[in-house]
């Protein structure tokens, strides 16, 4: 070593130049930086759906009067619910068990008498598929408001309801899963070309041995680790500009906040996915390692842990502190709000400087690592 | 290259190649534990993450009645399992502000005549402000807050008509009973399908790489010219990753009955018959992939490119009946959405074989076809 490199501009131009035209030239890296976000979000505006439909069901009518006729034609008019009619609890039993439908409805035999007799004693029996949990719990919520809908309609004494609940929904008020899932998505996208894009280019670099042969170049560590990453910056944050523009005309997603906030962010954001990339390249220096590596730490988390699709706050204490940990968790909070709720600086400030600070310390390790795998 | 290859010295080289290619995976301790353990992690991990319930929310209320009913209906929210806190505001800008910052999923507005109406006989009325970002979650706790407001009208009832305290409590007018999964616990859902889902990836990402990686360091060029038919090249890069995602599976499923108590209630044997399917379907994409690709980056970021679109529309995330029709007949031809039906059936309901094949003959057709089509494709890359 002969002292410190000085930091050369025109020198790393030329390494960023390379990079790029490595990175353009390999079809791969257009695949995953422009056609899998754009397949994507596709597939959470439209596949990806938690809004409940046509949920196929069994009603059983093992009374011949003319009241279970009204219930069972009441289950049989819902928008929800696709059903199927039998007269015996054997023949859809079965058709639980295959999967085909997804639990049955009984009106027992003495529903009249019950009906009659009033009291509490159940009118009917439902049954569900309990191996889909939150399809059964619909099955059986919904299965109870038909009953009591059908049995007020019923009662010419209507009972008014001592209180009704009046709900609005802000920012959202078409209540479409997919105005929250589409920005979220944008964090998945980030995170895949940031850290595993980046992992795999540097680890390359390593398993060739050429990263060795950079390093001997009178380039910088620096100047080759910039030069290396800020192609993948630029086009992290290109997919970025891309897929926003996807959401906000062909999904029909709104921008309530500024463009300048969400760039703000996605930059940010950068930080630490680019930080993860490089210190999984340096720990592995190998690309199946890195692929795997990125994958169960990168990828797999922002899908999971990030608040996108599950509920953090649902989440049990141990897991939820693990979140902290998951810089996708900030960037989704903020893409959220800076797309339905516009520019929140409460919301904004503390996910910058947390993802700021995460960013930090993986570089700080990153580099710790890079310098470690010279030296041996 | 038409040699005559007895039958006793194919099967030698076939052994030899396979032993050869398991040890590539498994040589390295670095890679050994990555094939095994993170997988496993991430169950553990997942299974508690994935849930849609909602939990731990904190709600604020701007109570402008400070009478009975109002006291008794932040006082059943306090009590009630979902809320961690509840927030009193003095103003609706507060409420607003607080939904902003997203530090309540939702804010009470209960009017100054709330108590008056609900005593004179009328129906007292309440808005409920949502944070619509969260709105899966945000129905979820109106579905919620609903049931809390039918308790305090229950109380209300029972207050008009003193006497009958104890008995006129409204029941539901429907029995429900679960099958299979009484107490409907969201583990015992999500474990075998994460089970699925981290073998699909652990499989297709094995295989990819399997060729991609001797075409970049070079070795391909050995196989070329060694005694090796297509076929054992094609067998020796499947067996292994078939040994692995199986074993991994099952690991998985077998550690989900241990940890959450799953019951086991189905075949075992019919289980890994469609688990084999399952695993070869996969390593025949897997394949593929590979032969096209030329570069180890190129096989990862492809097998990537296929499978995060074929999870998200296997069914894992979001039941298939709920997207559009054109997708819902995609998603027959993705392996990991009838895997999925196999493991659910024959782990929990114990879905008898004659309805299992539903799902099993699927399976098999898509493997034989992108088995096949991995054949067509190493062959048209071996020449």
């Amino acid at each position: 070593m002969s002292g410190p490199r000085r930091f050369d501009a025109r020198r790393l131009a030329a390494l960023v130049r390379k990079e790029s035209l490595q990175a353009v030239r390999d079809p791969s890296t257009l695949l995953i930086a422009f056609v899998l976000p754009a397949v994507l979000l596709f597939l959470f505006a439209y596949a990806v759906s938690l809004d409940i439909r046509q949920v196929r069901i069994g009603v059983v009518v093992e009374s011949p009067g003319a009241a279970a006729q009204e219930l069972a034609a009441a289950f049989a008019a819902t928008r929800y619910l696709d059903v199927s009619f039998a007269h015996d609890r054997r023949e859809v039993a079965g058709r639980v068990v295959a999967g085909e439908l997804r639990g049955f409805v009984v009106i027992p035999q003495d529903f009249e008498q019950r009906l009659a007799r009033g009291g509490d004693q159940p009118l009917v029996q439902v049954i569900t598929d309990g191996s889909q949990p939150n399809t059964a719990s619909f099955v059986a919520n919904y299965a109870q408001g038909v009953v009591m809908t059908w049995r007020t309609g019923q009662a010419a004494t209507a009972p008014t309801p001592a209180i009704t609940l009046e709900p609005r929904y802000w920012f959202n008020a078409e209540l479409e899963s997919r105005r929250a899932l589409v920005p979220g998505a944008i964090a998945i996208i980030m995170t895949i070309i940031g850290t595993m894009l980046t992992a795999l280019v540097v680890a390359r670099e390593w398993e060739r041995g050429t990263m060795e042969a950079v390093m001997s170049t009178p380039a910088s560590v620096a100047e080759i680790l910039v030069g290396k990453l800020l192609p993948y910056f630029a086009l992290g944050m290109l997919s970025t500009m891309a897929a926003a523009a996807l959401a906000i005309f062909v999904f029909d997603v709104p921008l309530r906040g500024s463009v300048a906030a969400l760039l703000l962010l996605s930059a940010v954001f950068m930080v630490p996915a680019l930080g993860q990339g490089l210190l999984i390249s340096s720990l592995a220096r190998n690309q199946f390692l890195a692929a795997q590596v990125a994958l169960f730490s990168g990828f797999l988390p922002a899908f999971m842990l990030s608040g996108f699709l599950f509920e953090i706050d649902a989440m049990p204490a141990p897991i939820r502190a693990i979140t902290w940990l998951v810089p996708a968790r900030y960037f989704v909070s903020s893409l959220k709000t800076v797309f339905l709720a516009g520019d929140q600086w409460a919301v904004f400030v503390p996910d910058l400087l947390a993802m700021a600070a995460i960013g930090l310390v993986l570089f700080t390790l990153a580099r710790r690592a890079t310098r470690k795998n010279l030296e041996r | 290259m038409a040699r005559p290859a007895p039958a006793p010295s194919a099967l030698v080289r076939l052994r030899a190649q396979v032993v050869k290619e398991m040890l590539s995976i498994l040589r390295d301790p670095r890679s050994r534990m990555v094939v095994l353990v993170p997988p496993l992690v991430q169950l553990l991990l997942f299974s508690f993450a994935a849930t849609l319930e909602v939990r731990n929310v904190d709600i604020a209320v701007h109570d402008q009645d400070m009478g009975r009913w109002s006291h008794e209906l932040v006082a059943r929210l306090d009590g009630a399992g979902f809320v961690s806190n509840v927030r009193p505001v003095t103003g609706s800008f507060q409420a607003r502000a607080l939904i902003d910052r997203g530090e309540v999923i939702a804010a009470l507005e209960i009017p100054a005549d709330f108590s008056r109406t609900i005593a004179a006989g009328g129906t007292g009325r309440v808005q409920v402000l949502v944070d619509g970002r969260r709105s899966n979650a945000g129905q979820i706790v109106v579905g919620y807050l609903t049931m809390v407001a039918a308790d305090v009208g229950g109380e209300v009832e029972r207050a008009g008509s003193a006497a009958t305290a104890a008995d006129a409590v409204p029941a539901s007018p429907v029995a429900v009973r679960n099958w299979f999964n009484p107490n409907l616990v969201y583990q015992w859902f999500i474990v075998p399908g994460l089970a699925g889902i981290l073998a699909f990836f652990s499989a297709l990402m094995l295989t990819a790489l399997s060729i991609a990686r001797e075409r970049e360091l070079g070795t391909f060029d050995q196989l070329l010219v060694s005694p090796a038919s297509t076929l054992e090249i094609i067998v020796s890069k499947s067996l292994p990753a078939l040994a692995i995602g199986t074993v991994l599976a099952l690991l998985m499923v077998g550690a989900g009955a241990v940890l959450f108590g799953i019951p086991f209630a189905g075949s075992f044997w019919l289980l890994l018959a469609g688990l084999v399917l399952f695993i070869l379907s996969v390593v025949g994409i897997g394949l593929m992939v590979s032969a096209v690709s030329a570069t180890q980056q190129q096989a990862i970021l492809g097998a990537f490119a296929i499978g995060v679109p074929a999870v998200l529309m296997s069914g894992f995330a979001t039941p298939v009946e709920n997207m559009p029709v054109a997708l819902q007949w995609l998603a027959q031809a993705i392996p990991l959405t009838h895997f999925l039906e196999i493991v659910h059936g024959s782990v929990l309901r114990a879905t008898p074989a004659a309805d299992l094949l539903a799902s099993l003959w699927p399976l098999a057709l898509i493997a034989l076809v992108t088995l096949s089509m991995a054949v067509v494709f190493v062959r048209g890359r071996l020449q």
